[in-house]
């Protein structure tokens, strides 16, 4: 009767030695190539760095007239314009600009790696339904397993550190970029690709004239996505040692500093707005062609 | 070089994932409907036999399943063929490798589409010199060969519209343009008019026939419309289940139908505009004083000469005016009211 009321478990040595089995493996690995995987990540730890001084070291006046002019190239709205002016001005009079500066450094970086890795990477899953049958699982287990379980793997390899953090946020973030690129490619009309191929384009012509700019709503859909949940990885970031809104929260947390935490974290929604705004704005010019439509 | 015509041979396609195993089943009688059954394999095409003529239109007419969208596909060969040759210039489409092809579809054809199958981000310009940009001529040339086109097509003024900016009949002159600016020796039409409202239809069928007459290219027109394919064809084929079933000039075609199913078919043809005064004259000896008629003309043309000239019979003359034969309204008027059956 035992067996049904009492789990049949496996042995508690087993299972420990089990466990320790893995833990020793990782560990050894680490040991043998954690060096050389540091090294690797060695020149986006300093573009990341650069990137950071180049933003904080630039006078606030400079910094907020480059982004209004960043926010009216992607948007052409003086609503988006003026809203991220007065935004930035309260954050920086509430003492943090320098927090903001760096949070932004990452999300932009963030961002970029996330883009440079995911586009391909969604092209070649919209080119076989074989990768994409592959791939898929693998992006469902990036958005769905805790962040807090991969820092642990991250943390052993690479200790604490912008370069962690900074993967951290990608694995959590470029799940969409990818997806909406697969999907974006799928989504377009049979029709338009006969097209292509009746008047003769290479398979590579075929992608740059008829699939990427058809996908490109699409693909921008999912860029979009992927700053929102890189921002939303912003204190987890924090906790690995990424410098920022996130610290402050953290330590708010930590000290049940009420008026702190509110104050960062609003700030980070902040830049969550503007940036969600600017890039769908961004995202709808892309699709000029389809705005006037025949009566 | 002037275009040159197309030789389909012993052309089958037979759709699923064994096609070539049941090629020898079908050659050897097997239906549609057996394949079907018995396979689950759906015979597209079956042993389809067509002499293309260089620089005339070839109608392919057939209704909707009767596999003429697949046989025009197999002249690109954007579907691959079970069995069977498409020779254009002595080269076999079917053996042609990938490069080769690409060559093939880049320079020889070009392609219109019912549902038009425009680039939705491109303007009317940028879809004009979609062809010559796969081909790689230069962005200055190619605006300058597309321009000629669109201003022939008549959509001079819209080259920086968008396609969905556009009604349906000015988006098919796009595809037209579109075609023609690739200046390839075979067009190849999928029944490109059948979205079109009847009287734009009737608009781009003048507009296709008269560019035919300057280009001479080697056209392969799609249509379910019997129509449309009496007023455009050269020669007409005429499919039913992926077979020919009958081929010939429309005169041919409407005169003596091949079977019940044809028959039917041209029963509501207006014959006046099929039938030449050629094929009811008598050679009779000239009739002193009475009205000429060139012979190739249509019957209706012929009732109403004699009738506005309140005749009752004409003399059928040849291109230097020399008479070959006479008619009277009356023949004419018989040949036009009495339908051919099988």
């Amino acid at each position: 009767m035992g067996i049904l009321t009492e789990f049949p478990e496996m042995g508690r040595a087993d299972l420990r030695d089990f466990k320790k089995g893995i833990d020793e493996a990782f560990r050894l690995f680490t040991r043998e190539y954690g060096e050389s995987i540091e090294n690797f990540f060695f020149p986006l730890l300093k573009f990341l760095g650069w990137f950071e001084r180049l933003i904080v070291a630039t006078p606030w006046p400079l910094m907020i007239l480059i982004l209004s002019g960043l926010v009216w190239a992607g948007s052409r709205s003086w609503g988006l314009v003026f809203g991220t002016i007065f935004t930035l001005l309260v954050v920086g009079y509430l003492g943090m600009w320098e927090d903001t500066m760096f949070t932004l450094a990452l999300i932009s970086v963030a961002t970029m790696l996330c883009i440079i890795i995911g586009i391909p990477l969604g092209i070649l899953m919209s080119k076989s339904d074989r990768t994409q049958s592959v791939i898929t699982p693998i992006l469902d287990i990036m958005q769905t397993i805790p962040s807090f379980v991969y820092l642990i793997p991250i943390l052993m390899l690479l200790g604490i550190g912008k370069v962690p953090g900074l993967i951290a946020v990608c694995i959590y973030a470029i799940p969409p970029v990818v997806r909406l690129t697969n999907l974006g490619i799928r989504l377009v009309d049979k029709d338009v690709l006969e097209a292509a191929d009746a008047f003769g384009a290479s398979p590579r012509q075929k992608l740059w004239t008829v699939q990427m700019p058809l996908a490109l709503p699409n693909i921008f859909a999912g860029v979009n996505q992927t700053i929102m949940m890189a921002l939303a990885m912003v204190v987890v970031a924090a906790l690995i040692g990424v410098h920022g809104l996130g610290q402050e929260v953290l330590k708010a947390v930590n000290n049940q500093y009420l008026a702190l935490g509110m104050m960062n974290g609003l700030a980070i929604v902040a830049i969550a707005i503007v940036f969600d705004r600017v890039s769908q704005k961004f995202g709808k010019r892309l699709q000029k062609h389809s705005e006037v439509i025949h009566g | 070089m002037a275009s040159q015509g197309i030789e389909v041979r012993n052309l089958y396609k037979i759709f699923g994932p064994r096609g070539k195993d049941y090629v020898e089943a079908v050659r050897g009688g097997m239906s549609k409907t057996e394949l079907n059954e018995k396979h689950g394999h759906v015979l597209g095409l079956n042993d389809i036999n067509i002499s293309m003529p260089a620089g005339q239109i070839q109608v392919v007419m057939g209704l909707s399943g009767s596999g003429k969208s697949t046989l025009i596909r197999h002249i690109n060969r954007l579907i691959e063929p079970t069995s069977g040759e498409v020779l254009y210039e002595d080269t076999d489409v079917c053996k042609m490798s990938d490069s080769e092809l690409l060559e093939f579809r880049r320079n020889k054809t070009a392609m219109v589409f019912q549902k038009f199958a425009l680039l939705p981000h491109r303007t009317v310009l940028k879809n004009t010199t979609y062809g010559l940009e796969l081909q790689g001529v230069a962005e200055a040339e190619a605006t300058e060969r597309a321009k000629r086109w669109i201003d022939r097509v008549g959509l001079d003024g819209f080259e920086d519209h968008y396609p969905n900016q556009l009604s349906g009949g000015m988006q098919q002159r796009v595809g037209l343009a579109r075609a023609l600016t690739n200046d390839a020796d075979i067009l190849l039409m999928d029944e490109a008019f059948s979205a079109l409202d009847p009287l734009i239809r009737t608009d781009m069928q003048a507009v296709l026939l008269d560019i035919q007459q300057e280009l001479q290219k080697t056209v392969v027109f799609i249509t379910h419309d019997l129509d449309e394919a009496l007023r455009l064809g050269d020669r007409i084929a005429i499919l039913r289940d992926g077979a020919v079933i009958q081929q010939g000039t429309g005169q041919e075609i409407v005169l003596n139908p091949a079977d019940e199913y044809i028959s039917d078919f041209v029963k509501e043809v207006n014959r006046g505009r099929v039938i030449k005064v050629d094929t009811i004259m008598k050679p009779e000896k000239v009739i002193a004083d009475a009205v000429t008629i060139p012979s190739g003309s249509m019957l209706e043309e012929a009732a109403k000469k004699l009738t506005n000239a309140s005749a009752m019979s004409a003399n059928v003359v040849d291109s230097s005016n020399a008479v070959i034969g006479t008619i009277t309204i009356h023949d004419t008027i018989e040949a036009m009211v009495t339908p051919a059956t099988h």
